[in-house]
């Protein structure tokens, strides 16, 4: 087992800079989730890490060996696919076996290894069937078995669950954490899914545009967004990010003269023009605090999401007691302050004491 | 009951509907495919000669056939030039597939260069052939003379041997890029990450071909190839302008003996006697590959059940 350490990469395809200087520290036995949209370079890096894509600049090393010139198989890891790349032709138990055959081990060997990770997996029924006999759940098992049978010092997977039913996927999400708990190898999880870097991760890593926008602990990020696109990134619903200009006394007012005091720990000059950033699960109906005009209620059985429109904007509300609100009614939502948040307006920084 | 309207149902019917759709087909079928084929065999078993109906005789042309010492050779080259012609064909194609499925620059043009053996047609590119291989003006014993390699013109076509083997290069020449456009399609439709899947697994780049490429292409494989040894071992064209069979019945297919004993010769059913006995070899064929290489158990969808 090792750790990963991403070093100032860069990368080109042709002229777009694709990964404009990475660094990443992933410690031994991390579970690392890389969380972006589309086109942000997440699986990019990931395929730098695994060689398939070359490094254009700077460093990956895997366990202190640095690998830019290493090839794919040399590097000890394996490779979960978003579309799981099963042999096609090949039985289960042949899928299992295929890396560790090539590496010539002993026969008695391959037939534990796969023995112990179709156990793992709950494949043993299935090992002589083809990948097209099996349901999507079953060969992103089989896709993780091929992982697991190489024993590899790091685990790659590139959104492995993005094929898979809104279901399957929660149950596959706890499988894959639950695995992850049971081996302890260093694993590093591609997603454009928020909920699962959430759920899965020790450590995220969000990305935009090549560039790592902040990293930490899944509850860190939650807690302390460093800017306004990992606030609204992170958490769901996202969080409402309402204009306002600080005024003296450690007030900020928004459009139509409402004001409120700047979050516990913000700091900010006054006249500044401000994003004042509330999550929805973070305001409770209140009789003070912003007035808001209810536009549609979701009931949705443990809370009710009310959809309103304040200052000309939309703004959610997540409240956790039932709620006998209608639509086209106005309540006042206060914001927890000491969950609120506040980001410079032009440059969408956390602006913190 | 107006007799319009029992026209109408009758139209409506289904069943009434689908025969009047496959009619044309079965027209042309018939006209075209059943009746030539129905003729051919039994002309094989008349003594019809050009300008004379036939008697049925049986199998007599048969019997003669198998006693023929010129028919039996026929059959030997045919065998030999599709065995030896079909597995060098396929390397060559193979090859030249896996080549060009690779990033080459102006990959598109070279694509489109390569299928030219296969647009020119046959007569055409045989009659170049003939030029080639020309005892006094080959090129190919021009350049070997000039390399001081050779200091005699080989004779291509006058030698039995040489003759079979310059017909067996002309026919590779002009069935490689069938095959290697076959089998490239075959090639672009498995999916880069098993490549990269099996990169990862430690393959080499032989190992990858051993256990992904040629599995994977299996399927296409045993199609392309069934045209390939059926065009082939009914090949008429390039022997006919080459060398018409010769020397000495050396060259000769069934094809072009049929042909020949058939219309110069004049022995309808002898020749016809002669086509009908290539029909157990091709059946031969199509059912090896449908049997034996087409049909894989990975290749059928299965129940999650």
């Amino acid at each position: 087992m090792a750790g990963v350490t991403i070093a100032a990469v860069q990368k080109w395809f042709g002229g777009t800079h694709v990964i404009r200087g990475v660094d990443i520290a992933i410690d031994d036995g991390e579970f690392c989730v890389l969380v972006g949209p589309s086109g942000c370079g997440k699986s990019t890096l990931l395929r730098m890490i695994a060689g398939l894509e070359e490094i254009g600049e700077g460093t990956i090393a895997i366990g202190g060996r640095v690998v830019n010139d290493v090839a794919p198989k040399e590097r000890d890891i394996a490779m979960v696919f978003q579309n799981y790349a099963l042999y096609p032709h090949m039985t289960v138990r042949d899928n299992l076996s295929f890396a560790l055959m090539l590496a010539k081990q002993p026969k008695q060997e391959i037939a534990a290894r796969v023995a112990r990770a179709a156990d793992i997996l709950g494949l043993k029924e299935l090992l002589d069937r083809y990948p097209r006999q099996l349901s999507g759940g079953q060969r992103q098992r089989v896709a993780m078995g091929r992982a697991i049978v190489r024993n590899p010092q790091v685990f790659l997977f590139d959104e492995p669950l993005s094929n898979l039913d809104a279901k399957l996927r929660v149950q596959m999400r706890t499988e894959i954490r639950e695995l992850h708990q049971r081996l302890k190898t260093t694993s590093i999880y591609v997603t454009h899914d928020q909920i699962e870097a959430m759920t899965m991760a020790d450590r995220i890593v969000v990305m935009r545009d090549g560039l790592v926008e902040q990293q930490g602990a899944p509850l860190e990020l939650y807690d302390t967004p460093a800017n306004t696109f990992v606030a609204g990134f992170i958490g769901s619903p996202a969080m409402n990010m309402v204009p306002g200009t600080v005024r003296a006394g450690g007030a900020v007012e928004f459009e139509g003269g409402v004001r409120l005091p700047l979050p516990a720990d913000a700091r900010a000059d006054e006249g500044q023009r401000v994003l004042f950033g509330i999550r929805p699960e973070h305001c409770a109906p209140s009789n003070e605090g912003l007035p808001a005009d209810v536009v549609v209620v979701e009931p949705t059985g443990a809370d009710t999401q009310l959809y309103c429109r304040f200052g000309g904007q939309d703004f959610t509300a997540v409240v956790r007691d039932r709620t006998d609100v209608a639509p086209g009614e106005r309540v006042m939502l206060r914001p927890d302050l000491k969950r609120s948040h506040l980001f410079d307006a032009s440059t969408g920084r956390r602006l913190a004491a | 009951m107006t007799s319009a309207a029992i026209g109408t149902r009758w139209i409506d019917s289904r069943n009434v509907l689908g025969l009047l759709f496959m009619l044309p087909a079965a027209v042309l079928l018939l006209a075209f495919l059943t009746y030539p084929l129905g003729l051919g065999v039994w002309l094989g078993f008349t003594d019809a000669k050009i300008g004379r109906g036939g008697e049925f005789i049986g199998i007599e042309n048969y019997q003669f056939l198998w006693g023929d010492s010129v028919t039996r050779l026929a059959l030997f080259n045919t065998l030999f030039y599709t065995v030896v012609a079909s597995i060098v064909k396929f390397v060559l194609g193979l090859w030249l597939a896996l080549l060009l499925n690779k990033h080459l620059p102006f990959k598109a043009f070279i694509r489109a260069i390569v299928l030219l053996p296969f647009i020119v047609p046959t007569a055409l590119s045989a009659i170049a052939f003939w030029w080639i291989y020309d005892a006094q003006f080959s090129v190919i014993s021009w350049v070997l003379t000039q390399l001081g390699l050779i200091d005699r013109y080989v004779d291509f076509l006058g030698d039995p041997w040489n003759a079979r083997f310059s017909t067996i290069a002309a026919n590779i020449w002009r069935g490689v890029p069938f095959i290697a456009i076959c089998l490239l399609a075959g090639l672009q439709t498995i999916s880069p990450s098993y490549y990269e899947a099996a990169s990862l697994d430690g393959a080499t780049p032989w190992q990858q071909f051993r256990h992904v490429t040629l599995p994977l292409l299996t399927p296409i494989i045993a199609v392309v190839m069934t045209f390939s040894v059926l065009f082939t071992f009914t090949d008429f064209q390039l022997i006919y302008v080459l060398t018409r069979g010769g020397p000495l019945n050396a060259t000769h297919l069934m094809a072009t003996l049929s042909f020949q004993r058939a219309i110069p010769g004049g022995a309808l059913g002898e020749g016809a006697a002669l086509a009908v006995a290539m029909v157990p070899f091709l059946l031969a064929a199509i059912l090896f590959s449908y049997f034996g290489l087409q049909r894989r158990r990975w290749q059928q969808g299965g129940s999650d059940a």
